[in-house]
C-alpha cells in the first residue's frame, strides 16, 4: 500500500482530516497571561482592601464605588477567577481519573467559578450604580 | 541480589516504573511546588469569602455588618490571614514560574534561593499588610 512513510500519523487520523486544533497550548498561554496581569492587580486588590480596614458601611459602599476601585476589582476578579479555574482544571486532570467523576468535577468547576465570577462583578457593579 | 518482593513476573522482564513521592529525598523545591498547589486551591475556597463581602457590601448595612462581624471574628481573622498568606506565597510562587519561563534559575543553588525567597518574600508581605492593617483599624 502506498503510503506517506514521513508522516506519523495513522490512516485513519489522515481521513478524518483530523489534525491539531491548534489549542494545545492554550491552557499554558492563558495561564501566563493571567499570571502575569494578577501580579500588579493583586497588589491593586491588598491596597484596596487595605484601605477599607476598619471604615463604615457608608465609607466602604462609597470607596467601591468609585472609578478606579471599582475598575481595578472588575479586572482583578474575572481575571483571577479565570485562572484559579485553569488551575483547578490542572488539579483534576492529574487526581481524578474515574472518567465520569473527572468529568462531573470538570463541570462543577467551570460552574462553580462562573458563578463566583459573576457573582462578584454584580456586587462591584451595583455598588458603583446602585 | 536479595528478592525481597513477591512479583511473579521476572526482574528482568518487568516494565521500568517512573519513580513517585515516595522514592525522592525531600527537598525545599519539592515541598514548595506542593504549597502552590495548596495555596492555589486555597485561594479558589477564599473566593467564596471575597463574594460574600462584596455581595454584602452591594446589599444592606445589617448585610455588611454580619460578613464584617464573622471576619472580625478570632476565626475569620486566621482565615483572612491564611488567605493573605496564600495570596502572598501563591504570587510570589507564580514570578517564580516566569523566572523558569525565561529559561534563568533553574540549576542547583538558584532553585534553592527562588524557593527561600518564596517563603520569606511570602511570610514578610503577609505581616507586613497586617501589620498595616492593624495600624489603620
Amino acid at each position: 500500500m502506498a503510503q506517506d512513510t514521513g508522516s506519523m500519523r495513522t490512516p485513519t487520523a489522515r481521513v478524518r482530516h483530523l489534525g491539531s486544533a491548534r489549542s494545545g497550548t492554550h491552557h499554558a498561554w492563558m495561564m501566563r497571561v493571567t499570571s502575569l496581569a494578577l501580579i500588579p492587580l493583586t497588589i491593586a486588590f491588598v491596597w484596596i482592601v487595605l484601605s477599607l480596614v476598619g471604615k463604615d458601611y457608608g465609607a466602604v459602599r462609597a470607596m467601591l464605588g468609585r472609578p478606579l476601585p471599582a475598575i481595578l476589582m472588575l479586572l482583578f476578579v474575572p481575571t483571577g477567577v479565570y485562572h484559579m479555574m485553569l488551575g483547578m482544571r490542572t488539579i483534576i486532570e492529574d487526581y481524578v481519573h474515574a472518567e465520569h467523576v473527572k468529568s462531573w468535577s470538570l463541570q462543577a468547576n467551570t460552574f462553580f467559578c462562573a458563578a463566583v465570577g459573576l457573582a462578584c462583578v454584580y456586587a462591584i457593579l451595583r455598588l458603583s450604580f446602585v | 541480589m536479595a528478592k525481597t518482593d513477591s512479583s511473579p513476573i521476572a526482574h528482568e522482564q518487568r516494565r521500568p516504573l517512573s519513580p513517585h513521592l515516595q522514592v525522592y529525598r525531600f527537598a525545599l523545591t519539592m515541598a514548595m511546588s506542593i504549597m502552590h498547589r495548596i495555596t492555589g486551591v486555597g485561594l479558589y475556597a477564599g473566593t467564596l469569602l471575597l463574594a460574600w463581602w462584596l455581595i454584602a457590601a452591594a446589599t444592606d448595612a445589617s448585610s455588611f455588618a454580619t460578613a464584617n462581624w464573622f471576619m472580625g471574628s478570632i476565626l475569620g481573622r486566621l482565615i483572612l490571614f491564611g488567605f493573605t498568606w496564600a495570596l502572598f506565597h501563591h504570587m510570589l510562587g507564580g514570578v517564580r514560574h516566569f523566572i523558569w519561563d525565561m529559561g534563568y534559575g533553574m540549576e542547583h543553588p538558584e532553585r534553592e534561593y527562588l524557593a527561600q525567597g518564596t517563603l520569606i518574600g511570602g511570610a514578610v508581605l503577609t505581616a507586613l499588610v497586617w501589620i498595616v492593617a492593624y495600624s489603620v483599624r
